[in-house]
């Protein structure tokens, strides 16, 4: 009982800690905000008008793309933050405290959700100038940028994890670009995943950032009229899809972030 | 090897610190290989030795950072492998490297810290208030630590360890990186810390920091206890003190040598136109040395009282100076050697 009660105060502490660091590092948070804007207002007006869709506005159709690209390349600063801490030894200096163990990856990956909410809002109001709207409703818009950021949740404990794995910042931006790199972009972001070659095809079928971005076209009413019924069941459902895979990654990766916290020796 | 009983007989009390056969090893790389330590209640125990010698391993197996592969600790009473959190709750640890957020202020550093102890709201901020006035950063408490010195960074990471007022403080090389000035108001603080009744475990490379502030001092080399005793017990092992002379010309050499031959406690040592000289009886000694040379008319250029070094220590405690022994001779054996040089 005290046990959990720790998890939770220490978690706190550790939040807080991160929140003034945001406060601290305004270079950061420029970055993050920055990023989400020129992806918008760039692939918004370069790409957006460049290509025709009948029945629908491509530019409509790639803004949820581009939220949920963007998300997942936020997950880094999860890992790179870590990285950074286990650095300069201050994970070990929270290993030699009586504190919760599962505290620093949780208060790290719950502050975190700061950043992206900060970017979801930049990236909306930009999407909103490039001529994106919501068709169904503000209720169901709002369930769509709640299924991103918890698809960008689960994101970054994998993120977490590999922070704590590698021996420095730089490491963990190199990692997260050469995974989040080909799952972002074999997926129907940029294009409708039919248009692709069969075993491309497949994995952008199967692929969960398909189904989140899938899922927040839907609920935004962004679907082009006279697309073509999805016929995979991930396309078919991808708001059950997306919450499975970010039950999954969460129930996978939290332990393993946690218990490589645990083993985590100082790489000096 | 064990020098003497006297730091045996001085832990009647209890010992805090209890380690047995420590062991680990990074694939070939031998860190620890079995080593003993016992750190009786309210002490300091030196743990000294050279890069790689497996002091901060020590460090960290016995602040249950890392797992001995083979071996037992206890500190505080509890069990390091079967209880590490209860370890945690007992012990503060300044690691080698200061580990103070940059972003947070002196102030959020120890108030952050004392929260993690569990000392609840008000307690960790009365605390942190309180170590920054002691360790002289009340001005600079709140500013980011990034704008610290190296020093206050020091002093704000030791001030860490201290938050919960543990009973048993691991300090790794705690002055490592300071200058002079600053390394000895540590060393005063670090001498209050254990007025206070703490016991500690400090790691240092220089025989002067051990020699300052432990009462007992182990020397390890390849995760091996190498030498165990006080520093005085160390030194007297190494041949205590020596005059070291050097001289203007070659003219009086033998002069030199035959005044401080009455003088050495087992032989003499030259090398070009310096002689040393191991003597006991300190600055009297040295006194009474300069004046029979000036008696004999040797002119000195540089003169010194030389007291053995961590160097000195590791090269007779690891049989390298049994081969420089062959240059220890006496005077008229010595004169054959210079001119042998020449
Ligand atoms: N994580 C690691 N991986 C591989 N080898 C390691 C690791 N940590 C330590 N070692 C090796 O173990 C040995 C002991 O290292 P340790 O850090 O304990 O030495 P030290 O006495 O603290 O040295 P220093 O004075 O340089 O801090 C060294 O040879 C070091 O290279
Ligand atoms: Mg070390």
């Amino acid at each position: 009982m005290e046990k959990i009660s720790y998890a939770f105060t220490d978690g706190f502490t550790i939040a807080k800690r991160n929140v003034i660091k945001i406060k601290r590092v305004p270079e950061i948070l420029v970055a993050v905000l920055i990023t989400p804007l020129m992806f918008v207002l760039l692939f918004g007006y370069v790409f957006g008008s460049s290509i025709d869709i009948p029945g629908g506005s491509y530019r409509e159709f790639l803004v949820g793309g581009i939220f949920a690209m963007t998300l997942m390349f936020g997950a880094h600063f999860t890992g790179a933050g870590l990285a950074n801490d286990m650095q300069k030894g201050i994970i070990d200096r929270f290993r030699s405290l009586p504190m919760s163990r599962s505290a620093v990856v949780f208060g790290k990956t719950a502050s975190d959700m700061i950043y992206n909410v900060l970017s979801l809002i930049i990236m909306v109001l930009a999407g909103l100038i490039v001529g994106w709207r919501i068709h169904n409703g503000i209720g169901s818009a709002l369930l769509g940028f709640g299924l991103l950021l918890l698809f960008a949740y689960a994101i970054s404990w994998i993120m977490a994890y590999v922070g704590l794995l590698v021996p420095s910042p730089e490491v963990v931006n190199n990692a997260s670009f050469m995974v989040i790199f080909p799952l972002t972009f074999i997926a129907n972001t940029f294009v409708p995943a039919g248009n692709l070659a069969t075993p491309l095809r497949v994995f952008a079928e199967w692929n969960p950032v398909s189904a989140v971005t899938q899922a927040a076209r839907e609920l935004f009413g962004n679907i082009p009229l006279g697309t073509p019924e999805p016929t995979v069941w991930p396309l078919q459902n991808p708001v059950l899809y997306t919450l499975v895979w970010v039950v999954l990654i969460i129930a996978i990766f939290a332990p393993l972030a946690v218990r490589r916290y645990t083993r985590a020796a100082a790489k000096t | 090897m064990k020098l003497s009983t006297e730091s045996l007989t001085r832990s009647a009390g209890t010992d805090i610190i209890e380690a047995h056969g420590l062991v680990k090893k990074y694939g070939d790389v031998i860190a620890l290989n079995g080593l003993d330590l016992t750190v009786p209640e309210g002490t300091i125990l030196g743990l000294l030795g050279p890069n790689g010698a497996g002091k901060t391993t020590a460090v960290n197996i016995l602040t249950t950072l890392l797992e001995p592969d083979s071996g037992t600790a206890i500190v505080a009473g509890a069990d390091v492998a079967a209880s590490p959190g209860e370890v945690r709750k007992r012990i503060g640890l300044s690691g080698q490297y200061a580990a103070v957020d940059e972003h947070l202020t002196g102030f959020e550093n120890l108030d952050m810290i004392g929260r993690l102890y569990h000392l609840g709201k008000k307690r960790s901020m009365a605390r942190a208030r309180e170590l920054l006035e002691r360790f002289d950063l009340a001005d600079a408490g709140d500013r980011p630590a990034k704008t610290y010195s190296g020093g206050m960074r020091r002093r704000l990471d030791l001030a860490g360890a201290l938050v919960a007022e543990p009973p048993v403080l691991f300090l790794d090389e705690p002055t490592a990186g300071l200058d002079p000035r600053s390394r000895t108001e540590l060393w005063a603080m670090i001498r209050d810390l254990v007025k206070r009744g703490s016991t500690l475990l400090l790691t240092t490379q220089y025989m002067e920091e051990a020699d300052q502030l432990a009462d007992d001092i182990v020397v390890i080399d390849h995760g091996r206890e190498i030498a165990h005793g006080t520093a005085d017990e160390l030194k007297t092992m190494v041949g205590g003190e020596r005059i070291e002379v050097s001289l203007h010309s070659e003219a009086s050499m033998e002069d030199a040598q035959r005044v401080l031959a009455r003088f050495s406690m087992d032989g003499l040592y030259v090398e070009g136109r310096s002689v040393t000289a191991p003597i006991s009886g300190g600055a009297q000694t040295l006194t009474e040395a300069l004046r029979a040379l000036d008696f004999e008319g040797v002119k000195l250029r540089d003169v010194g009282l030389r007291r053995p070094t961590l160097d000195d220590v590791f090269l007779s405690l690891t049989g390298h100076m049994a081969e420089q022994g062959s240059k220890e001779t006496s005077g008229s054996e010595q004169s054959e050697t210079m001119e042998e040089a020449r």
